[in-house]
Formats: structure tokens, sequence, C-alpha cells
């Protein structure tokens, strides 16, 4: 209970006898679980992938038989050739698997809990046990979430969205039945697991920074984390509130979302309910998830892209006041995610204004960025790489956004591939660099080797390369009003033209999914033969790397260290190395830097 | 590197680093932020409510006419019983926090009595919400549903103290006239039995042909006029609309139909007070949880109450959620 533990528990810890169980499966230690979330969060990013590929082919060549697709899909690919319901169930479990399962907790779970405890020099989490809970919510509603795809009317086809009344109604489509009920449980349980992991953030940063932590001398992962955590504990309930009204709908005959109507020439008793009511609860989630999912990918950027400067982060205090602004901005603008749903104009302009105000927080973060870097040390490793690609789909996806964040452009390019480029480009694929980013600077603290850099630049190399391959023309092909969600574009002579382009960014799809493989084997096979890594391999600030290479219970041998500056002073004058560590007291006569 | 002499240049900042700044430990923090969480749940279930009543905002139901009865006693007493149910709640707030206060004096007696009044408290409540469900799923005088989803319902005009006033008048008080009574199918009585729904008391017919005998009798529908109140039709227009347009007898709420008016009336008073309801019961085995330690001395032993905070905090928001509620279902 008390916020510091003793030295003598910390000895007492790693004395315990561990068995199997208590060390890599039922663990509290925070380390271990924040391994565990990358692992199980790496397994389902590689289902969401071959889901996306598949829909890429299905587009690319419509109606082909697929060898792959006979494979992977057995019934639901007749001799090869895609079925139609099941494209659109490919579509929605990839959307719910990439923003959930992935990019919420593969991201948040994964740093959050390695990084919170260590670098506010913590022993562990306030609670290790809820955070044990967390994980194993968080693995059976994975393990649901799959499952989905084993039951007879296929997995719930209504789009990650899952709008009423095709989630409504179980009788709507094929996977309105069970499907949308695992995909609701699965939900559910996620929910609950976000929140005890939230909660557990949140209160161990503001209760166990070590002495001489202020909140001005956080590195800026750490704010990061926190605020992602404060956005979850309020908005992931309201998700709760839909889904649970959306239950009701679908099993106690209740007409939230419900109103006059017919299936099969029968009128179903449902009377005065409103499917936007469901859009305005879901996206008061749905838009705050975005910034769940992109701040802790914007907070390891930070933290990144200083340290491979060797210069200190521009404009540390901006950088956290654009963090609360976008928390705050984030939760008033669900509505633009509506524009087109016959919600009252005026509302529409409301939100155009609120959206389009987030640019400046964001655009004060890109320009710190690249500030950053200017005229820096530049060390351009695999992880500074990636830092870098963050930066640049960020700014690429940041400006559609404005185009689509304004209701008079918006309603031209709605629900088009226009919308699917600007936000794969801006939370997709930046959350993901932001991860990769993640475990190559980190790997060294996780697994204590190196990965290789070479295959890494390959990887970052081919990554890069495709991801705009895949993204920019689709710009182009959304601007010309292709649709998204449709199974096949070839019944439409207007989009023929098209064909060779959607055939292109398929290739590049195909190309850059493969190379995750080479990230794949550089990631596993470094566990057991990587390099050896030293304590602080990138010569960096912060208190992580103040502890020894192998993991211990409670992170450091004998006493927390105390902080005595802030987190980013590199290439500081007056001392010989160009970082001096958090825990170095300042020389006679050093002043603090101002920042 | 000298430890000794070095100053974190943070001492004495309540966010320095190193202590506590919201002089709270990291369970009750944790109750607090759950309780944000709980917050917005049933944030957005009232105001899903109060988009779905806007919507609807010339015809919603009115409490005053729903909730009309008290236990034991016949007549009609609006608000009084979930008035008394407000209070047996906050009276349970009052006796969790003289539990909480007994607790920072560690004195076991105080907080045995207080935890037990309050877990006393609180079960009262549910049993009283058990029978508010009850009485609404009941209904008293029974309605007509028509084509369109609106709902008529059957009075009469009484001279109390010399002013006239439309007093409701049972469906089963005036229809029997032509009732006769039609046996629902069983399985027994026929070979080819097809499961039919409960046959509702009266068919419209009966309805129409008892509301043709009396004469005194009006249908009001739910459209509410500018004086506030339901409108009340003329005799010809009464028997013109219950002919035209009658549908089904309805009696009583249920998650579809709703003798009082709109559906959705129901949906939501059913789902946010069973919601709530729910979080009663959880705080009721929470407390009697601590109710058993308490007797058992886990915290005399451990020389803090801090679980009674801790529920007394969830406690509180439950009844801080039910004002809410109260509110909004049952004063405006």
């Amino acid at each position: 209970m008390s916020a510091h533990a003793d030295t003598h528990d910390a000895h007492d810890d790693h004395h315990h006898k561990e068995t199997f169980i208590t060390k890599y499966i039922f663990s509290i230690d925070h380390k271990m679980i924040a391994k565990q979330y990358l692992i199980t969060g790496t397994i389902m990013g590689v289902i969401g992938v071959i889901m996306s590929l598949m829909m890429r082919m299905q587009i690319a060549w419509p109606e082909e038989p697929n060898v792959i697709f006979e494979a992977l899909l057995g019934k639901w690919a007749p001799d090869g050739v895609m079925d139609a319901d099941i494209y659109l169930a490919l579509v929605t479990i990839h959307g719910t698997i990439m923003v959930f399962f992935v990019l919420t907790a593969g991201l948040s779970g994964t740093f959050s809990n390695l990084l919170i405890p260590l670098q506010i020099g913590a022993r562990d989490m306030a609670s290790g046990f809820l955070n044990m809970v967390s994980y194993w919510l968080f693995f059976i509603s994975s393990v649901i979430m799959v499952s989905s795809f084993f039951v007879e009317a296929g997995p719930a086809a209504a789009g990650w969205t899952i709008y009423p009344p095709l989630s409504a109604l179980p009788m709507a489509q094929g996977g309105s039945g069970m499907g949308m009920t695992l995909w609701l449980v699965a939900m559910a349980i996620f929910i609950a697991s976000s929140l005890l992991g939230s909660l557990n953030y949140v209160v161990t940063v503001i209760n166990l920074r070590t002495k001489g932590m202020s909140m001005t001398r956080l590195p800026l992962t750490i704010w990061a984390f926190f605020v992602t955590a404060i956005i979850g504990i309020v908005s992931f309930p309201v998700l709760l509130s839909a889904a649970l009204l959306l239950i009701m709908d679908r099993s106690f005959g209740t007409s939230f979302f419900l109103s006059d109507i017919f299936i099969q020439g029968e009128v179903l008793h449902y009377q005065g309910g409103s499917p936007v009511l469901f859009e305005h609860l879901f996206w008061f989630l749905g838009h705050p998830e975005v910034y769940i999912v992109i701040l802790p990918a914007m907070g390891l950027v930070s933290e990144i892209m200083a340290t491979n400067s060797r210069k200190p982060i521009f404009g540390y205090r901006a950088m956290i006041t654009s963090i609360l602004a976008i928390a705050f901005l984030s939760t008033i603008v669900w509505g633009h995610h509506m524009f087109i749903s016959g919600m009252n104009p005026f509302l529409g302009s409301v939100f155009t204004f609120t959206t389009l105000l987030i640019a400046i927080p964001s655009a004060v973060k890109a320009f710190n960025w690249i500030t950053t870097i200017w005229k820096g040390n530049i060390q351009m490793n695999t992880a500074m790489l990636f830092s870098i690609g963050f930066v640049s789909t960020f700014i690429t996806g940041g400006l559609t956004g404005i185009i689509l964040g304004d209701s008079a452009l918006d309603i031209n390019v709605h629900d088009t591939y226009f919308v699917i480029a600007h936000f794969h480009l801006v939370m997709g694929i930046s959350a993901l660099y932001g991860m990769f980013a993640g475990i190559y600077h980190w790997y060294p603290k996780m697994f204590g080797r190196m990965l290789n850099k070479k295959l890494g630049y390959i990887h970052f190399w081919i990554t890069a390369v495709c991801a705009y391959g895949v993204f920019f023309p689709m710009h182009f092909i959304g601007m010309a009003g292709l649709p998204r969600r449709y199974y096949t574009n070839s019944n439409f002579p207007l989009f023929d033209d098209l064909a060779d382009t959607n055939q292109i960014i398929t290739i590049f799809a195909l190309v850059g999914g493969v190379a995750q493989l080479i990230y794949l084997w550089n990631f596993f096979s470094s566990i057991f033969y990587g390099k050896k890594a030293v304590q602080n391999p990138w010569r960096s600030t912060t208190l992580e790397w103040t502890t020894p290479v192998k993991h211990i219970h409670g992170n450091w041998p004998g006493e927390i260290p105390h902080v005595y500056r802030w987190s980013y002073d590199y290439s500081k004058p007056g001392h010989d190395d160009d970082f001096v560590m958090q825990n170095v007291p300042l020389k006679e006569g050093e002043e603090e830097l101002q920042h | 590197m000298n430890t000794t002499v070095a100053t974190t240049g943070t001492e004495g900042k309540t966010w320095g680093g190193g202590n506590d700044p919201l002089k709270a430990s990291y369970g009750k923090m944790m109750m607090w932020f759950f309780i944000v969480s709980d917050a917005l749940t049933f944030s957005a279930f009232l105001a899903a409510y109060g988009f779905s009543r806007f919507k609807f905002i010339d015809s919603w139901p009115i409490a005053d006419e729903v909730f009309t009865h008290v236990p034991f006693f016949h007549g009609n007493y609006p608000m009084i019983y979930v008035a008394f149910m407000t209070f047996i709640l906050i009276m349970s707030s009052v006796t969790m926090v003289l539990a909480v206060d007994a607790g920072h004096h560690l004195n076991k007696k105080k907080v045995t009595w207080y935890m037990f009044l309050t877990v006393i408290g609180g079960i009262i409540f549910v049993g009283s919400q058990a029978w508010e469900w009850n009485t609404f799923i009941k209904g008293e005088y029974g309605a007509v549903q028509t084509n369109g989803g609106n709902i008529l319902q059957f009075g009469e005009y009484k001279t109390v103290e010399g002013e006239q006033k439309f007093e409701r008048v049972a469906i089963a008080d005036f229809a029997k006239v032509a009732h006769s009574e039609r046996t629902q199918h069983e399985s027994k009585s026929g070979l080819w039995f097809v499961s039919e729904g409960t046959l509702p008391e009266y068919s419209i017919d009966e309805v129409y042909k008892g509301l043709v005998a009396n004469e005194n009798i009006l249908i009001r529908n739910q459209i509410i006029n500018e004086h506030g109140h339901k409108t009340i039709l003329s005799r010809e227009e009464s028997l013109k609309q219950l002919k035209s347009d009658g549908k089904a007898v309805v009696h009583g709420a249920n998650l579809k139909v709703n003798e009082y008016g709109s559906p959705l009336f129901a949906d939501f008073f059913f789902f946010i007070t069973g919601f709530h309801g729910f979080h009663v019961l959880s705080g009721v085995v929470l407390n009697v949880i601590v109710f058993f330690n308490v007797i058992i001395g886990t915290y005399e032993r451990r020389k803090s109450y801090e679980m009674v905070e801790k529920v007394g905090l969830y406690w509180h928001f439950v009844d801080l959620v039910w004002v809410f509620v109260f509110t909004f279902f049952y004063l405006v």
C-alpha cells in the first residue's frame, strides 16, 4: 500500500522462488505484462494484416478464384471465390482488431506498462494484481473476437462502427446473429480490461513518481500515456453504454435505436427509437479513440527524436499543452463523423469549427518535432527512421483531415476511399510507425538484446515505400468517387478506369505485408540470438536505462534513484558527455535548464 | 554520485515526486477514477434518454399520472412512494458518512451499527424498486394502442368538490358489458396447436361496444396540449378514433408496449432504473462484505477503516446518480 516500497521489500522480492506460471503467465510484474501485451498485440496484428491483404486481393481481382481464399476462408470462398458476406465481415473485424486490439491494447498496453514504472522511478504499478487482471481480460476478449470466425453464420459484418439496424436486428444479415453477439461480448470485456489498465496508469503516475520527479520533469512518453489513460476512462464507458442499449434492442425487444422497420413484408414492433442516437454515443467514444491510438505514439516519437538528435525536445511545455489541448478537443468533435447522418446542419458547422481547432495543437507538435531534429546530431537508427516516418505520415494524413473535417468538403468524399486513405495514414500507419519505433528503441530494455539494425533498415524502407504506395493513390480513387466497403466495383462501368490503380495498390499492400515477416523474424530470433545489450545503448537520459539489463522484480537492486533534472539534458554545455541522466545531481553552479 | 548533499530542487513541492500529491492512497484514487468512468456511463444513458424524450416532447407520458401508487393504500398519490424511497436512500448515505467518521476514530461498535443501518437502507430501496417495477408492469386502467403507435386512455368527467375533473376508468369496468370469454388455444384443444401469445383480456370490438354503451366515457390521447395536459377528445371523436385506429388493448408496461404512452418511456425507465438498481445491489453486497469484515475485526487489526471509506465513496456515488435519475424521470 505504501507508495514507496522499502528497499527491503525489493530485496525480498527477488529472493522469492518463482515458478514458470507466476513468472511467465500470471505475472504481476509490469515488465512481463508489457511483453504479454506486445506478443498478443503482435498476433492480433498479423491476423488483422492478413485480413486486409485478402480484402485488397478481392478488390484488385474481383471474384476471381484464389487459392489463398480457399485455404483461409474455407466455406466462405467456394472454389476460391470470396463470398460477399465474408468481405463485409473482414472489413468489420480488420477494423476492430487494428483499432482496439493492436493500436489500443497492443500499443498503450505494452508501452504504458513497460515505461510508466521505469521512467517515473517506481518499483511496479500501483496494483500489480489489477494489472494482471487487465491483461487477462484483454486476452480473453481477443480470443472471443477471433472465435467469431468459427460460428456458423460468420462474424459481425456491420462495420467496426456497428451501426444499427444491421447490428441491432439479429435477422438483418448473416453476421448480425451470433457473430454480433460475440463482438459485443468481446468489446464489453475489452472495455473492462482497458478501464483497469487506465486506472492503474493514472494512479501510478500521480502517486508513485520518485523523489524529484515533478510533473515538468516527466518524459513526454509519460505525459502521453497519462493523458491517454484519462481519455480512456472518460470515453470507453460511453461505448459500454451504447453496447448495453444495443444488447437490449437485440435481445429484449426495446426500441432505443430502432423505429418503423419492415422485414420481408412483416412490420416489426419497434417504435420511436433512433439510429442517430447510436451514432452519437458511438462517436463520443470513437473520436477520442483515435487519440487514444495516436497519443502514445506521439509520446514515444518525442522521446526517440530527442534522444537520437542529441538535442533537448523543442518546446517541452508546448508539447504538454498540446497533448492536453488535443485530449480536451477530442471530446467535442465527434459530430464530424456524422455530417450526412441527418444531423442538424448547424450542428455540423459547430463540429467543423471544433474539428479544425485540433489542427492547432497538432501543428504545434509537428513543428516541434521538426525543430527538435533541426541541426541535431542525428543518429539514423531504425527507431529514428520510424519516428521520422511517423511525422511524415502524420502530416500527410493530417492535411486531408482538414478537408474531411469541413462539412462542406466532407460531403463530397464521404464514405469513399479518400476517407480510408486519410485515417489509415494519420492514425493507422502513424500509430504503427510509433509502435515500431518504440519496439526498436526499447527492445533492449524488454529482452536484454539488440534488434538487427540491417534488417531494421530493410523493414523500414520497404514498409515506408509500400505504405505510401498503398494509401497515396487511394486519395485519387476516393476523389473519383469509389465508395469504401464495396465488395466489388465491377458492376459500375464508371469505376472501370480505376481497376489498374486498385491492382497497383494491392501489389504494394502485398509487398508491404510480406515485408513484415522480416520484422517478425528479426523480433523473434533476436530474443535468443540478438547482440547482448549494454545498459544504456542509446545514451539516453531517462531512468529506465539506470536499471540492470537483466530484469529484476522491483526494477532497481538498491534504492530508487532520485531525480535532479528534466529528461532532456542532451548536449548540455559544461558536461563531458552529450547527455546527462536524470539521476545525476546538478554540478556546483549548474543551473537547471529553463523548459 | 553525491546523494547526501544533493537536493532534487523539488523539496516541499506538492507535485515534486516522492509523495502522494492528492493525499490519497492509490486504492482510494482508483475508486475516484472508477466513479468518473461510471458517471460517464450513466451520463450516456441519461443523455440518450434526453435525446429520445426530446423527440417526443409533445407526447411524453406525464410522470404524475404514472407513478401514483403507494403499497397498502388505494387512491391517487403521485410521487409519494418514490419520495419515500429517495428519502431512505439519502438517509443510508447519512449513516454511511457516520460509519466512515466512526472508522476514523477506530470505533468498531459504531462502525458496525452504522454499516448495518446502511445495508438495511439499501435493501429497503432495492425492495421498493422491485415493487415499483411490479406496479408499473401490472398497470392499472389499461389502454388501447392505435395503428400509428399512439395510446388511447379512457375516463370520464366527475364533479369533485365543485370542480370538473377527468378521472380514469379502467377498461375492465366498461368493456365487460359485451365481454364474452374467448378461450385461449391450448395443446389439448387441437392436434394442430400453434401456441399464441397471451390473449389480451378484451378485444377492440368489446372495448368499442363498451364505449358505445357508456355515454360518459371519453378518450384521452397522448398529445400534450398548451396547458400541459393530455388532450381529451369529444364523444364523437372518441368513438371515431377507437373505431378507425384501435389496434390492441394493452395493460401495464413492458419493453414493447406501454399503457401510459411511448414505449421508449418504459424502455428507458426499466433500463436506467434497472442499471441503477444493479449498482445499488452491488453496493449492498459490498457493504455486507465490509460489514462482516468489521465484525470479525479485519480493519481493527489493520488499524485503518479505509475500506469503509472506499465503499462509502461508491455508495455516495450511487445515491448521487439516483438523485439525477429521480429528477429526470419523476420530477421534470
